[in-house]
């Protein structure tokens, strides 16, 4: 589903690579953590999956494309096949959570019948039943990230990316969260997640890669933070 | 549901920072009706020298002393020659009947004209006006010629003018248009701003680039269209308030103006307006949206 061959990735101006020489495969339907410190590159592989970033050197496929060779007007189509949830949320503060869920859809040309269909239902399934209507400031965090986990899985993509979904939620919050990310994994959606919060990587034991300094030193299946 | 998700976000993008709009709108009007002007006037001068040039006229001035020799052997130079296209003499009683009748309002200067102070003259109408200056260097070298003048070389010192107005018109449009230009990249940029975290979302999502771009493109469109339509109507008052009240003696000299061109003005004025506004606005989105 994923496969990043020797991709070097150097910024303009940095003086070492963020990515040095990095090979890895995901198969779909996996569940993976990228962990390692702050700097180490765990989110420019977000950013290169995105085509955000191009690689310096390497090839990045998703989905058995070659994604450095998508033509830039094709990119946003591309990109329709990925979700995405943020430490930040990124939630449109005026416009309610079915809203926000239902703006996703309706910018990529689905009706709004289509939306009235579908949104309810994918809040039913984050837990935010009764509170379609909220605005994001009514909301706590942890309900916040389940209306931008609902935004990314609505479209059912292939491919779920999670840049430290829990970096601004409370631990019993967070276990919330992966509770639902792995109930979207098991849908048969590929989740990769970029995280430092040991505790979780501990209890949901799944495939562990580690990175530091831009290189991969450690590949564990149902691996712990170490 | 996409059109009017669009159009909507138009709207709304031109009443969000309205001061801005109207500065836009003003300029841009001011600009296209001083490319209207330009424009009309040019098509004006063409449409004159139409006229003026097909009623032209060379004066073969004849010399006070002039033999009958002489006159005969230019009259038979200018009838023979290919280039003219109808020819007539004027003696001094006929030129000085015309000089009374012209200037008959100052009787003081007409009495002051004795019967011989004007010369007898040939008038000659040339086949293609622009072949003048062949034909003065054919007929210049006869015996008993004072002087062969052109009323071309008159009618060209007045088209100067109006060239230099329609200059002018131009660079004052060019002006406008720049600061036009200036005022609708910072609206799209403000605009930009204030909707940068829908355009996030949009981008995250996989929107295409054009359902991204179209409002704020969209919203200079409009501004640049009804900018077009108020410097229509600015350059059709002007026209009738001007040329069909005020200034109608000059329409005698000037050929009137056709209302069919001063109509060709709007889609003129509305295509270069909504074009260059387009233009401009998709430009500023490649810089400060990076879709």
């Amino acid at each position: 589903m994923i496969q990043l061959e020797n991709v070097t990735k150097t910024y303009p101006k940095a003086s070492r690579p963020s990515l040095d020489d990095v090979s890895v495969g995901i198969e779909k339907g996996e569940f993976v953590f990228f962990i390692g410190p702050s700097g180490s590159g765990k989110s420019t592989i977000i950013k290169l999956l995105l085509h955000e970033v191009a690689p310096t050197q390497g090839k990045v496929m998703v989905n058995a494309k070659d994604v450095t060779s998508i033509r830039s007007w094709k990119i946003p189509h591309f990109r329709r096949s990925i979700g995405c949830v943020f430490q930040d949320f990124r939630l449109l503060p005026n416009r309610t959570a079915y809203e926000n869920v239902a703006f996703a859809l309706e910018v990529i040309g689905k009706t709004k019948a289509v939306s009235r269909r579908v949104v309810p239902e994918v809040l039913e399934l984050v837990g935010l039943g009764g509170k379609e209507h909220r605005y994001p400031h009514e909301l706590s965090g942890g309900e916040q990230q389940r209306v931008a986990v609902a935004r990314a899985f609505v479209n059912r993509p292939l491919i779920l990316l999670a840049d430290e979904p829990t970096g601004n939620l409370d631990p019993d919050t967070s276990i919330e969260i992966m509770r639902l990310l792995d109930r979207i994994n098991r849908t048969g959606t590929t989740v990769v997640m970029v995280t430092h919060d040991s505790n979780i990587v501990n209890q949901m034991r799944r495939r562990v890669i580690e990175i530091e300094s831009g290189r991969i030193v450690r590949d564990q299946a149902r691996g712990v933070y170490g | 549901m996409r059109l009017k998700y669009v159009l909507n976000e138009v709207l709304v993008g031109l009443w969000r920072n309205v001061t801005m709009t109207v500065a836009m709108i003003i300029t841009m009007s001011v600009s296209l009706t001083m490319l209207g002007a330009s424009v009309l006037l040019y098509l004006q001068v063409d449409q004159m020298k139409d006229y003026y040039y097909g009623n032209i006229e060379v004066s073969i001035f004849l010399r006070s002393d002039v033999t009958e020799a002489q006159r005969q052997a230019v009259d038979q130079a200018i009838s023979s020659n290919p280039l003219v296209a109808e020819r007539t003499y004027e003696t001094r009683e006929e030129a000085l009947k015309r000089f009374q009748e012209l200037w008959k309002d100052s009787p003081e200067f007409v009495k002051a004209v004795g019967p011989n102070s004007l010369p007898e003259s040939f008038r000659v109408k040339l086949k293609d006006p622009e072949q003048y200056k062949t034909f003065a260097d054919q007929i210049k070298g006869l015996q008993g010629i004072q002087d062969v003048i052109d009323q071309r070389t008159l009618l060209e010192k007045v088209f100067n003018i109006f060239n230099a107005i329609q200059v002018g018109a131009l660079v004052v449009a060019g002006v406008m248009a720049l600061a036009a230009l200036l005022l609708v990249g910072n609206t799209i940029q403000v605009a930009a701003y204030s909707k940068r975290r829908e355009v996030a979302v949009m981008k995250l999502v996989g929107a295409s680039n054009w359902f991204i771009q179209a409002p704020f493109v969209l919203e200079a469109v409009v501004a640049g269209l009804i900018g077009a339509i108020l410097g229509f109507v600015a350059l059709f008052v002007s026209k009738v308030v001007l040329f069909d009240h005020k200034l109608q003696a000059l329409t005698n000299i000037l050929t009137p103006i056709d209302n069919g061109n001063v109509w060709l003005m709007l889609p003129v004025l509305a295509g270069v307006g909504a074009v260059v506004s387009a233009v401009t606005a998709w430009i500023t989105l490649r810089f400060y949206l990076k879709v």
